[in-house]
């Protein structure tokens, strides 16, 4: 395991892509990609990155890549992986690049199925937290309190009334060969994650944390600071699921102030002392939960 | 070698013949024969495949087109709400132009529920890009099960083809079938070869969005596939017929329509009970003939049209209703007939809903009714009470 | 390094128009420099190579070339990310004329 700046593949597989300026999806794919190498097979459901990635003529994969079915990402990459086994191609990695909504909404019976059956790929969830390519509407995976288009902050409702879902622990509940948590605020460690991946047989499955500046309402320089202060102020954890166990990648000492991190963001300007005290307490009780069964 | 098999069987031991690499399939009656069967064939080693148990419907034929990208044969198998379930990718399948074959148990829709045959589940999805074809015998449906791949994987061609078998009626009827030796398949199937396809050595970007300036091209190129696939089943039928001695008659199949005055079109397994109706008829001196419509996509316009011609009566008699107009299959004959200028009085018949017995009587009452010009545009056999739509 | 390239402009007509929906991996007809109101700039001389912009650009369009970084201008969107990861201040972001 030596993945860095340094050692990352040269070549570029995903470029001239019409996503926004600063758009931390693109970052995600586009180093994945670095990681798994000409080889790979990427597969993307209707949502940003295909939306972004495959006008036609404007092609910005230099690899094999195919747009599936919203739901059906998992099961399509299964049979990309049955079909090239079947050619007699040894050499190769099938990988899938799900939004949020795309894995926690729509496409989690694909995936669910897909990990039933073990199959032999690498599934990435990049979580930009609410449905981006349509216009910010709230998904399973919007966190509790954040505004989006159809989560409005008003007099009565501020914003998302409901927590994320917990796809890490449901993944990990399939018992899955390896499942990470990872932000691309902390590239070697989600890069890492993915290399340590792509030689585990079976089915993989990567939540990498990919702040959108458009749907976050931060500057879109800021991309990367975001992604590594909801890390820092313990909003998300870094984390493994391998062996039937559950492991910590990171366990900050310290955390910083969730209610900076929060009032950063237009998506949380709204929330009152009461709302941050509400998503700091949830904080505390998931690392109480974390230290004391996953380590 | 003759084996005594029920319609899902004789489809599942064409398949077997077929050599999928692919198979991925959700359970549901009446389809799932065919999935047993082929799950045991590949347990025996008697099928190299890959059976993969896909968790729905949709992903059944998402994961279908999976393989088919990655250039290989897939095959799937579906009826009734699983193929409602699926629609997404079935078009996504022929705007793909994966040649995948799928097996449709026609079965009628909730609600209410009901697991007996009609077939509004295949007619609602004419317009997916699917060629379809109705089966009317367990023959054919092994027949069908061969040819389909070698239409729909035929380079001018690259289109998914949907084969339906009427459930229970067909399905899970037992009848004497014909099944080739593996030699024979081979000889009549060439391996499947494509461009469309993801490759290491030539990599490709697939399934992409096209805007206004090209979508429609892409579409106008996917319409004018399905049409060539016509001069390709003719040419799969003569080839099938060198090989196994058994000749089919492309988009439709006509029974004694040279002559006849009256001639009932229908699709699927009823065409039988009508050929008899015809020849009890033609004892009496009554010029009646039958026209089965094989193939519902690409849909035989032209056949249909010189087949009825110069007859004094049409009736389109079908298990299918579009509500708040009239039978889908009628519509279509209509269209044909008008486009060709033929003014002969046609009439929709519609029964067997939900698997409701159409019986000789009510066969004979349709010829009747057309003969003495006294049918409504639309009957529905069996309901006399209901109001006069 | 090899990456997806800009081809030849062109109409794609009927005859142009694949049969099917695959075409050749990496095929770009459009750059995205006209997105950029700013632009990041590299000071050589600050620049020591360590590739922390070119680990988070995510249009991947910086190279290290010598040691030092240089940008794709054709397809940089001026975000500024590597301006704010630059730890040795070497990457300024300057108005576009």
């Amino acid at each position: 395991m030596s993945v860095s700046a340094k050692t990352l593949d040269k070549n570029e597989y995903f470029y001239g892509h019409k996503a926004c300026a600063g758009c931390g999806g693109s970052l995600a794919v586009r180093n994945v990609l670095k990681v798994l190498g000409e080889h790979t097979v990427a597969v993307l459901p209707a949502g940003c990155m295909s939306a972004v990635g495959f006008n036609f003529p404007q092609l910005c994969f230099a690899n094999n890549a195919i747009i599936s079915t919203f739901a059906g990402t998992a099961s399509m990459m299964t049979g990309i992986e049955a079909g090239f086994r079947r050619r007699g191609i040894k050499d190769f990695t099938v990988v899938g690049f799900a939004g949020d909504g795309g894995t926690a909404d729509i496409g989690i019976q694909a995936l669910s199925g897909a990990i039933d059956r073990n199959d032999n790929i690498i599934y990435i969830c990049y979580d930009n937290e609410a449905y981006m390519n349509t216009g910010i509407q709230k998904s399973g995976l919007t966190p509790f309190g954040a505004k989006t288009t159809t989560t409005p902050a008003g007099q009565n409702i501020h914003g998302n009334i409901r927590p994320k879902k917990n796809m890490f622990e449901i993944v990990a509940a399939h018992d899955i060969p390896y499942a990470a948590t990872a932000t691309i605020g902390y590239m070697n460690d989600f890069l890492h994650k993915v290399e340590k991946a792509a030689h585990i047989q079976g089915t993989k499955y990567i939540h990498v944390i990919a702040p959108c500046p458009t749907g976050w309402g931060i500057p879109v320089s800021d991309t990367i600071d975001a992604a590594r202060e909801i890390v820092d102020c313990g909003l998300w954890y870094l984390a493994e699921y391998e062996n039937h166990k559950f492991k910590i990648s990171r366990d900050p000492k310290t955390f910083t102030s969730v209610e900076e991190y929060l009032r950063k963001q237009a998506r949380f300007k709204h929330l009152t002392d009461e709302d941050i005290k509400t998503i700091t307490d949830s904080r505390d009780k998931k690392w109480e939960f974390i230290r004391k069964n996953w380590n | 070698m003759e084996k005594f098999l029920s319609g899902d069987e004789a489809f599942a031991e064409g398949i077997r013949l077929a050599c999928p690499d692919v198979i991925s399939a959700y359970p549901i009656t009446p389809q799932t024969i065919v999935v047993e069967k082929l799950s045991e064939m590949v347990e025996d080693g008697s099928l190299d495949a890959e059976f993969i148990h896909v968790e729905s419907e949709h992903s059944a034929l998402s994961c279908a087109m999976g393989a088919s990208a990655a250039g290989v044969r897939a095959f799937t198998a579906t009826s009734s709400q699983g193929l409602l379930y699926m629609a997404e990718c079935l078009y996504y399948a022929s705007g793909g132009r994966f040649p995948i074959v799928m097996m449709n148990a026609n079965r009628s829709t909730a609600l209410p529920w009901n697991i007996y045959g009609d077939q509004r589940d295949s007619l609602s999805q004419l317009d997916s890009g699917w060629i379809q074809a109705y089966a009317e015998n367990a023959q054919e449906s092994l027949d069908l099960a061969l040819m389909s791949y070698y239409i729909a994987e035929h380079k001018t061609v690259s289109t998914p083809f949907m084969v339906n078998l009427d459930g229970f009626i067909l399905t899970h009827t037992y009848e004497k079938v014909d099944v080739p030796t593996p030699e024979q398949a081979k000889r009549f199937l060439p391996p499947y070869e494509t461009e469309n396809k993801l490759d290491l050595d030539n990599p490709k970007n697939m399934a992409f969005s096209a805007g206004p300036d090209t979508n429609y091209i892409f579409k106008y190129k996917e319409h004018a596939a399905m049409f060539r696939a016509v001069p390709v089943i003719e040419e799969a039928e003569t080839k099938f017929a060198e090989i196994f001695g058994r000749q089919y008659s492309g988009l439709i199949d006509a029974y004694k329509t040279e002559d006849a005055e009256y001639i009932l079109i229908t699709l699927g397994s009823i065409a039988g009970l009508c050929r008899e109706i015809a020849d009890t008829l033609r004892e009496a001196g009554v010029k009646a003939g039958v026209l089965r419509i094989r193939y519902m996509r690409p849909f035989p316009a032209k056949e249909i049209a010189e087949t009825v011609r110069y007859a004094k009566a049409v009736a389109v008699l079908e298990k299918d209703i579009s509500f708040g107009n009239e039978g889908t299959v009628f519509t279509n004959v209509n269209s044909a007939l008008h486009s060709a200028g033929i003014t002969v009085p046609a009439y929709n018949f519609i029964g067997g809903l939900g698997g409701r017995d159409i019986s000789h009587q009510d066969m004979i009452s349709i010829f009747e009714k057309i003969q003495s010009g006294t049918a409504n545009h639309v009957s529905f056999i069996g309901i006399e009470e209901g109001e006069n739509l | 390094m090899t990456k997806p390239n800009v081809r030849e402009k062109k109409v794609f007509n009927f005859e142009d128009v694949p049969e099917h929906t695959s075409f050749e991996a990496g095929y770009l007809v459009s750059i995205n420099s006209g997105w950029r109101s700013i632009r990041p700039v590299v000071n050589a001389e600050k620049c020591i190579g360590c590739m922390q912009c070119y680990l988070y650009c995510p249009d991947g369009v910086i190279s290290i070339q010598e040691n030092k970084a240089v940008i794709d201008y054709d397809f940089c969107k001026g975000c500024g990310i590597c301006s704010k990861i630059c730890k040795p201040g070497a990457i300024g972001m300057e108005r576009e004329r």
